[in-house]
């Protein structure tokens, strides 16, 4: 066991914990942040997405030691309004079948956005294949980030 | 608070609620419900209800488990086109689980739209003619010189208009009408429309709810061992280790099941992996390798079972056939693979048990429940969250009484959490098959006999009735049954999600043999079955004609591209035709699915953003499934437990699809299921046009044509 002070959504957190214990149960039992998401544990579905400084990180996979001072994004303070052109876009098209994957679908979007604000067909593949939605929902997912793109593209 | 009770209709009652509310409760399906008593006691508890307070809020309660189906937004759609308001103005809540006021709260057999669309409708209608009546009284004029629009009444020759928030106190307190007119479909606002899910912005903002994510006082969190192959039982364990682990409370153990509860997830599933257990073996451990054998030897001896379906006699018709094509089909394991993993809140208590969390049939958990602990049902409240997929693993509860026993043995509220390698190495997975088939063709190619002999993991492996039944003379269906100790169930369109690949890529295999296009062979075998219909025949001939001439129309059948190949499939399920066609081509040295076209036939669309999504995610995952999808065992234990070895399709793999549905004022039909199977039989039949070769086994992978 070990105390932490950690950054998630610009709000400090201390946790006392085994420093082996991955980031995403100490977002969710910890911290109380339930919008990321469990899915398998091991880094292959994507769920458990948030940002980590500026990159998607999967949190199921990163002990709590070795988050440092690095401040940590989830869904939940992705934008403050809910509105940030992800969050909106998914909801114009219509994305979600049962939801559960798509925060981390939508963190993993939004970093891709940031490093590539127009990305191709290829660069969504390439980008988003490491998120799984058991429903299929990629038709949609794809579209949303397009549409989301074409909007935020008048700011940058 | 005053409560007026109609009795005209069993499932239309009014209330006035606290504050002046017109509350509609409807009981549905009420001819069906056991006990009148119940529904109307359940009345006064407001279970059941469409509510509109004096500022005008609607609000609509949703009763159905929503697994992503797209209920919580489509049945609502329903009440609030007949009650007419302004869609953006209602709110909806789910309901927990109440039968005693809403009839089917149950998240299965593509069956919610079709079960609630007459009851629905009719509440919806029944409290805007209420509405209606009291205005019309107000104004001293004909109701039926008033109309309704967007939550308002209309007196038009007046100009005359009130709200309806305006006008609940009175109508609540009004008779209630019988025989309400429903709208004409040509006058719905709603129904047809696209209408975003109802949850999407809490979805999008990580606010939403789902069962992993309850908390409550005292809860602890639970993980679970269960043996870890099939056909294994618990000799005994030791918990010395996993009770030093930080966090970890208490250990139980129940049946052949050992639960560890912590003060967080992790930490009680740390606690799981300490527990040392010693396993012994309760039957014969089964490897897959060994299935394909057995289950030779089964279909190679005749069947002594009665056959599912006999039509004429296939021995004198394949004896006196010109032509015989034989074919065989394997099916492997498929795991359903839920994004939420199984989990349950439960909380056992002397004076009753709360239980909570994500299950198809919440009515089933509470009833194993009640069984299981010896407390009656009225003491057991079921609480339904958003859940993260269903795919039929939750029809089944077997997870939820585990986690009422943790609760009872730990005496302390608790969130039961399966690992990913429990939920896909638990066990109920689609079965496991092997399906032979022979067609008897007479001088002029046409199908005169068709014999169906197949075997399956625990249970009818097929569906007797499904086409080409009804259009062949002679016909039977042995299907037969091996008994296992792999526990097996319904998985997404159950049987219908292999029996359209083997169905369709076998008639795809005859008439190519026998030099017909396979679409004009279908038609030409519909055709018989509306002409010379033999048995039971459950489709429409000419919706099932009808959705693959829209098909060949979208795709540009018969019409060859260079470089591209195609592939046709159509089937039957749920009351709904569909018909679909995969388009490959080469890149590099490989197959990629270009294309998928769809057509529907589904009667009346309610909610087209949903209907079309639930069809294009059945499509990729029908193709996913056929393509990558097999679950392996090792003397009992699955070889596959998480994605680093079991392959789901994603983002790259996804093809386009475009879904049409067919416009006619039929009622609905179901839509959650029946777009998945004919996708593998397409894929199938499409690899056949572009290289030759026919694959009769799933997964795909296998064959090296894809990357």
């Amino acid at each position: 066991m070990a105390v932490f002070n950690l950054t998630i959504n610009r709000k400090n957190y201390k946790v006392d914990v085994d420093p082996q214990m991955p980031l995403l149960w100490v977002i969710r039992d910890f911290a109380g942040l339930t919008g990321t998401k469990y899915g398998c544990g091991i880094a292959q579905c994507g769920a458990c997405t948030v940002h980590y400084g500026e990159d998607a990180v999967r949190s199921c996979s990163l002990p709590v030691s070795s988050v440092g001072d690095k401040a940590i994004t989830t869904i939940e303070g992705l934008s403050e309004k809910g509105d940030h052109p992800l969050q909106l876009a998914w909801d114009e098209t219509d994305v979600p079948q049962c939801g559960y994957c798509q925060a981390g679908q939508i963190m993993n979007a939004a970093a891709l956005l940031k490093k590539n604000p127009h990305p191709s067909d290829e660069d969504i593949d390439e980008a988003m294949s490491g998120n799984i939605c058991r429903c299929c929902t990629y038709k949609r997912i794809r579209k949303a980030i397009k549409r989301a793109a074409e909007k935020a593209g008048g700011r940058s | 608070m005053t409560t007026h009770t109609v009795n005209r209709r069993d499932f239309i009652r009014v209330t006035a609620a606290a504050g002046g509310g017109l509350v509609l409760g409807f009981n549905w399906l009420s001819a069906c419900s056991p006990s009148s008593r119940q529904a109307k006691a359940a009345v006064h508890d407001l279970n059941a209800f469409v509510k509109i307070d004096t500022d005008g809020l609607v609000t609509i309660m949703a009763p159905n488990p929503e697994i992503g189906q797209g209920v919580k937004t489509a049945l609502p759609m329903i009440v609030a086109e007949e009650l007419d308001v302004d869609w953006k103005k209602i709110s909806i809540v789910q309901a927990g689980l109440d039968t005693g006021k809403y009839s089917r709260q149950v998240a299965g057999g593509s069956g919610a739209v079709r079960s609630s669309w007459a009851p629905f409708r009719e509440a919806g209608a029944t409290g805007r003619q209420m509405l209606v009546n009291a205005a019309a009284a107000e104004w001293q004029v004909d109701p039926a010189a008033c109309s309704t629009e967007a939550g308002k009444v209309w007196h038009k020759e007046s100009g005359k208009s009130t709200g309806y928030g305006d006008l609940v106190e009175k109508a609540a307190a009004l008779p209630v009408p019988k025989n309400v007119a429903l709208k004409d479909p040509s006058a719905f606002r709603i129904i047809g429309k696209r209408m975003p899910n109802y949850d999407n912005k809490a979805i999008v903002t990580g606010s939403i709810k789902y069962g992993i994510d309850t908390r409550r006082k005292g809860m602890l969190y639970a993980a679970i061992i269960h043996p870890p192959a099939f056909g294994q039982k618990l000799q005994h364990f030791d918990d010395s280790e996993a009770k030093k682990q930080p966090g970890v409370q208490q250990v139980v153990s129940f049946d052949n099941n050992i639960a560890v509860l912590a003060r967080s997830t992790w930490e009680a599933m740390q606690g799981a992996k300490a527990i040392k257990a010693d396993w012994s073996d309760d039957s014969k451990l089964e490897s897959t390798g060994d299935y394909a054998d057995n289950f030779r030897k089964i279909l190679d001896r005749p069947s002594q079972e009665k056959p599912r379906r006999k039509d004429g006699n296939i021995r004198q018709a394949f004896a006196g056939a010109a032509r015989v094509i034989e074919a065989e089909y394997a099916a492997p394991f498929l795991p359903h693979n839920t994004m939420e993993p199984m989990n349950f809140f439960a909380d056992v208590r002397e004076d009753g048990v709360e239980l909570y969390g994500p299950v198809q049939t919440p009515e089933k958990a509470q009833s194993d429940v009640s069984k299981l602990l010896g407390i009656p049902k009225e003491k057991i409240k079921v609480g339904m969250p958003r859940t993260g997929g269903g795919f039929g693993r939750r029809l089944k509860s077997d997870f939820v009484t585990e986690a009422a026993m943790i609760s009872k043995l730990a005496k302390a509220p608790v969130n039961l959490i399966w690992r990913r390698e429990d939920d896909m190495g638990g066990g109920d997975y689609r079965p496991m098959g092997l399906y032979r088939y022979r067609a008897a063709l007479d001088q002029e190619g046409r199908l005169i006999a068709w014999h169906h002999h197949s075997v399956g993991v625990t249970g009818n492996p097929s569906r007797q009735d499904s086409f080409p039944a009804g259009a062949v003379p002679h016909l039977q269906v042995d299907a037969l049954e091996y008994k296992s100790p792999v526990t097996t169930g319904p998985w997404r369109a159950p049987n219908h999600n292999f029996i359209a690949f083997s169905e369709e890529s076998f008639l795809d295999d005859i008439a190519h043999q026998v030099k017909k296009d396979p679409v004009t062979f279908r038609l030409e075998l519909l055709e018989q079955a509306k002409q010379h219909p033999v048995g039971k025949v459950d489709y429409d001939p000419d919706r099932y004609a009808g959705v693959i001439r829209k098909v060949t129309e979208m795709a540009g059948w018969g019409q060859p591209r260079p470089g591209v190949y195609q592939g046709f499939a159509a089937h039957f399920s749920f009351s709904t035709h569909v018909a679909e066609i995969v388009e490959l081509i080469r890149a590099g040295d490989k197959l990629k699915i270009s294309k998928v076209y769809c057509a529907v036939d589904c009667g009346t669309v309610v909610n087209l953003s949903g209907a079309e999504t639930e069809v294009e995610g059945g499509i990729i995952d029908g193709i996913g499934h056929a393509l990558y999808g097999e679950l392996t065992l090792t003397r009992g234990r699955p070889d596959q437990t998480n994605y680093d070895h079991y392959r789901l399709i994603r983002m790259r793999e996804a093809p386009e699809v475009e879904v049409q549905f067919i416009r006619n004022n039929e009622k609905p039909t179901g839509l959650g299921e029946p777009g998945l199977p004919p996708a593998g039989a397409a894929l199938a039949n499409a690899i056949f046009a572009a290289t030759g070769k026919r694959l009769r086994s799933q997964p795909f992978i296998k064959s090296g044509f894809f990357g």
